[in-house]
C-alpha cells in the first residue's frame, strides 16, 4: 500500500487555496466594474453628456489595472493541477479540459480583441462600436467565469460522464448535462452577482473618498448613483440564487449543508441559526449541543433546504450513521459506503489485472463490480467515517460572515442611495468614511462564499468519487512547502504593485477631456 | 466603425494605442515580469508535469495512475 503523508495533502491544499484566493481578489472586481463601466458608457451614448464619458474612462482605467495585474494568475492553478494534483488531472480527463479550453478561447479572442478597442478606440471607432466593444468585454469576462464555474460545479456534482477503467479517466458522454447542471447555473449566477456587489462596494468606497477630500463632487455622486443601484440589484438577485444553491446543496451535498449549520443531529422542522458560536470540543457522536449559544429562526432550515417547514434535514451524525429516508431510498452509513468504495477500487485493480492476463471473463466480472459501486469509489480511501466531515467551524463561521456582510451591504446601498436621492450624502462625512472603510469587507464577503463552497465539500476533490488524499500526487512535501512560500512572496509583491498603481491613479483622479469644458 | 476600415487600421489601433500609453507602460512591464516568472521560472523549475516524469505514453500514464489509485491507502 502507498501511504500518503497527511501533511502533503494539507500543504497542497493550502497552496491551491492561497492561489485561488489571490486570483479571486481580481476576478469579482473585474466582473463588477465591467458592468458598472458598461452602464456608464451606455448613459454617455444615450445622453451625449461628456461627464459620463469622463466617469466611464476613469473606472475603465481602474478596470484595466485590476485586469492587467490579475490576468493569468489563474494559470498558476493549472500548473498546480499538473504537478500536485496529477491523479486528479488524469482521472477527470476531458471533463475538466473542455470547459477550460473554451474559457481560454473566450478569454483570449473576445476579451483581448475588444479590450483593445475599449481602451485605444475612443476616438478611432464610432460611439456605437465602442459601446458594443465595452459590453463585449463585459460579456467575455462573464462567459469566462461561466466555463470555470461549470468545471467547478462538476466537481461538486459529477454528472454526464462515464469512468473508463482502460484509460483510468472519466469520459464525457453528455456535454449539456454538465453545462446545464443545476449546480452550475446557480453557482455561475451567484458568483457573477457577488462580483457586482464587490464592484459596487469598491466604486462606492472610492467615490466616497473623493467626497471626503472635497474633490470631483459630480463625478463621485454620479458614480455612487450607479454603484448603489447595481450593488443592490446584485445582492437582491444573489439572495435568490444563493437560496437556489443552498437548496441544491441540501439535495446533493448534505454534509456541506450540515457543516454550514453546525448541525450534528438532524430532525424535522429545524430552524436556521442566524447567529451562534460553536463548542470547539464537540464530537460528532457525543449527543451534546454543538452551540455555546445560538439564535434561530424556527423551521427555516427545513423550509430553505426542502421547501417544507416540517421536512427532515440530516445532521453530521445522521449522515455518518445513515438510516434516514432520502428520495433514493434509505441513506447508507459512511461505513457501508467505505465498504462499497473498496469493492469498486478492488474491481478496478482486478479488471486491469484480468485485461493484462487476457482473462476476458474475469475482466467482465471485475468491471461489473467496479461499475456497480463506482458512485462510492472515493469512500474506499477513508480510514474512518469521520474522514468525511469537513472543517465545521470554518464553514459555519464563513457562511455567517458571508450572509451578515451581504445584509450589511444591502442596507448600506439602500441608505446611501436614499441620501443621494435626498441630496444630503455629499455632506455626510461619517457615512462616506463607512463606505470607504467597507471596501475590505466586500472582499471578505466574497472570499467567505468560496470558503463555504470549497471547504464545505471537503474531503472531496470530486464529490463521492475522489477525495483529496487520492487526488494528490506523490510529490515531496518539501517542494510543496517551498512553492507555497514562493507564492506568498510573489503574490505579496504583485499585490503591492497593483495597489500602488491603483492608489496613484485614484489620487490623480479622472482626467479632463479635451473636447469641451466639463460641468465640474 | 469610425476610422477603422480594414485590418491594417485595426492593427494601427493597437500600435498607436501602445505608443501613446502613459500609465499603461508600467502595467505592461509588470505583466511581462509576471509572465516570465510564471512560465520561465515556476513552470520550468517548480511545476513540471508530474505524470510526464513517471510515464511517456498515455497507456503508461493510465497504468501509473491506476496503481496510484488502487494501492493508495
Amino acid at each position: 500500500m502507498n501511504q500518503i503523508d497527511a501533511s502533503l495533502v494539507d500543504w497542497s491544499r493550502a497552496q491551491f487555496a492561497l492561489t485561488a484566493m489571490y486570483h479571486w481578489l481580481f476576478v469579482p472586481l473585474t466582473l463588477g466594474l465591467a458592468v458598472i463601466m458598461s452602464i456608464m458608457e451606455t448613459i454617455y451614448y444615450r445622453t451625449g453628456d461628456l461627464k459620463w464619458k469622463r466617469t466611464t474612462k476613469f473606472w475603465m482605467k481602474i478596470f484595466g489595472i485590476n485586469f492587467a495585474i490579475g490576468v493569468a494568475t489563474g494559470i498558476i492553478l493549472e500548473f498546480e493541477f499538473g504537478t500536485n494534483w496529477s491523479n486528479y488531472s488524469w482521472f477527470v480527463g476531458d471533463i475538466f479540459g473542455a470547459p477550460l479550453a473554451i474559457e481560454g478561447i473566450f478569454a483570449f479572442f473576445m476579451e483581448a480583441t475588444f479590450i483593445a478597442v475599449m481602451f485605444f478606440g475612443w476616438d478611432r471607432v464610432s460611439k456605437r462600436f465602442h459601446l458594443a466593444s465595452t459590453w463585449l468585454v463585459t460579456f467575455g469576462a462573464t462567459m469566462s467565469a461561466l466555463w470555470i464555474l461549470i468545471a467547478n460545479a462538476w466537481m461538486q456534482y459529477p454528472i454526464g460522464m462515464q469512468f473508463n477503467p482502460d484509460t483510468v479517466r472519466n469520459e464525457m458522454f453528455d456535454f449539456w448535462a454538465i453545462v446545464l447542471s443545476p449546480i452550475a447555473i446557480n453557482k455561475f449566477t451567484h458568483t457573477v452577482l457577488s462580483g457586482w456587489m464587490l464592484g459596487s462596494a469598491f466604486v462606492l468606497g472610492i467615490s466616497s473618498w473623493y467626497l471626503i477630500k472635497g474633490r470631483e463632487k459630480i463625478f463621485a455622486l454620479d458614480s455612487i448613483k450607479i454603484a448603489t443601484i447595481i450593488g443592490f440589484v446584485g445582492i437582491l438577485l444573489s439572495i435568490y440564487t444563493g437560496d437556489g444553491s443552498a437548496h441544491q446543496v441540501a439535495d446533493k451535498q448534505p454534509m456541506k449543508l450540515a457543516a454550514m449549520e453546525g448541525l450534528y443531529d438532524g430532525g424535522h422542522g429545524l430552524g436556521i441559526v442566524v447567529i451562534g458560536a460553536l463548542d470547539p470540543n464537540k464530537k460528532f457522536d457525543d449527543g451534546k449541543s454543538p452551540y455555546l449559544f445560538s439564535i434561530e429562526i424556527p423551521k427555516m432550515l427545513s423550509f430553505l433546504a426542502k421547501r417544507d417547514l416540517d421536512a427532515y434535514v440530516p445532521g453530521i451524525r445522521n449522515i455518518i450513521e445513515g438510516g434516514y429516508e432520502t428520495a433514493e431510498g434509505e441513506a447508507l452509513s459512511v461505513e457501508e459506503k467505505m465498504r462499497l468504495g473498496r469493492l469498486s477500487i478492488a474491481g478496478l485493480a482486478d479488471y486491469r489485472k484480468a485485461k493484462k492476463g487476457g482473462d476476458a471473463e474475469a475482466a467482465i466480472i471485475a468491471k461489473a463490480q467496479l461499475d456497480e459501486n463506482f458512485k462510492y469509489f472515493g469512500y474506499g480511501y477513508f480510514k474512518s467515517p469521520e474522514d468525511g466531515i469537513p472543517n465545521v467551524a470554518l464553514v459555519f463561521y464563513a457562511f455567517r460572515i458571508m450572509i451578515i456582510l451581504s445584509g450589511y451591504f444591502m442596507l448600506l446601498f439602500i441608505i446611501v442611495w436614499y441620501f443621494i436621492y435626498k441630496k444630503k450624502y455629499e455632506k455626510m462625512k461619517w457615512l462616506q468614511w463607512i463606505c470607504l472603510l467597507s471596501i475590505p469587507l466586500a472582499y471578505i464577503t466574497s472570499q467567505s462564499g468560496w470558503v463555504v463552497s470549497e471547504v464545505g465539500r471537503q474531503p472531496w476533490a470530486i464529490q463521492d468519487i475522489l477525495p483529496v488524499m487520492a487526488a494528490v500526487s506523490s510529490v515531496n512535501v518539501g517542494s510543496v512547502k517551498a512553492t507555497f512560500f514562493i507564492f506568498v512572496a510573489l503574490f505579496t509583491i504583485l499585490l503591492i504593485a497593483e495597489v500602488s498603481i491603483m492608489v496613484k491613479q485614484i489620487a490623480a483622479g479622472p482626467e479632463d477631456l479635451e473636447e469641451e469644458p466639463l460641468n465640474k | 466603425m469610425g476610422n477603422i476600415k480594414n485590418f491594417s487600421d485595426f492593427m494601427g489601433l493597437y500600435v498607436e494605442g501602445f505608443k501613446k500609453m502613459t500609465w499603461g507602460r508600467t502595467l505592461w512591464i509588470i505583466i511581462f515580469i509576471k509572465l516570465f516568472i510564471m512560465f520561465a521560472v515556476l513552470k520550468v523549475f517548480f511545476f513540471p508535469n508530474f505524470l510526464n516524469s513517471k510515464a511517456d505514453t498515455p497507456d503508461q500514464k493510465s497504468e501509473y495512475v491506476s496503481k496510484e489509485l488502487t494501492n493508495r491507502n
